[in-house]
């Protein structure tokens, strides 16, 4: 368990914006993760997807980590952002991009 | 107690919302890694509370999530939540 958060920390320190989701990037394995990486995509961010599937250890890690009981979970220069919904809302409100902007993440600027 | 009333009443306990839809959604992700035999994996939920005003997202869903723990520990799987304060 030590050794899983070790390793989520690490993640979301060494990355700017990383994505804890079930499948990939390329490949998402859940409606809900696939929602988020649509988001993040639409708007040209640079992110890490990092795969829970692959890791049981990590699975169950990211939910004690931000005491968070589902996946996906977002999160900015270190900071737990929230699940589908709460990104969803705020990329329909422009909050997120407005928070990504602020906090010096790239965005593609809509037309 | 099924999962559904598992859910509404750890809300009803917790929130006392004004407004509280919960819909049962495990149809849609039969054959996907979370369902099960049976459903009641996946859900859909819809509170209004006076708790709500002035949390942010994160700390509504918190609220919310909190008070279903029962249910996530015996094998919900997913729940897509919307959490407004009375007129937003």
């Amino acid at each position: 368990m030590t050794d899983a958060k070790t390793r989520i920390e690490s993640e979301v320190t060494s990355n700017d914006v990383v994505l804890f989701m079930k499948g990939t990037p390329q490949f998402p394995m859940c409606g809900f993760s696939g929602q988020v990486t649509q988001i993040l995509n639409y708007l040209g961010v640079n992110y890490k997807g990092v795969n829970v599937l692959e890791d049981a250890d990590i699975r169950q890690g990211i939910k004690d980590y931000a005491n968070w009981p589902t996946i996906p979970q977002l999160y900015v220069k270190g900071e737990f952002v929230g699940g589908c919904d709460i990104t969803r809302e705020m990329f329909q409100s422009g909050e997120l991009q407005q928070m990504l902007t602020e906090k010096g993440i790239a965005v593609k600027q809509s037309a | 107690m099924t999962m559904k009333e598992l859910i509404e009443k750890g809300l009803r306990d917790a929130l006392q919302p004004s407004l509280l839809v919960v819909v049962d959604e495990s149809h849609l992700h039969a054959g996907h890694a979370g369902a099960r035999e049976g459903g009641e994996t996946h859900y859909r939920l819809n509170v209004v509370a006076d708790v709500f005003a002035g949390k942010s997202r994160v700390e509504r869903h918190r609220l919310v999530n909190d008070a279903v723990k029962p249910a996530f520990e015996r094998g919900l799987h997913a729940l897509a939540i919307k959490a407004n304060a009375p007129g937003e």
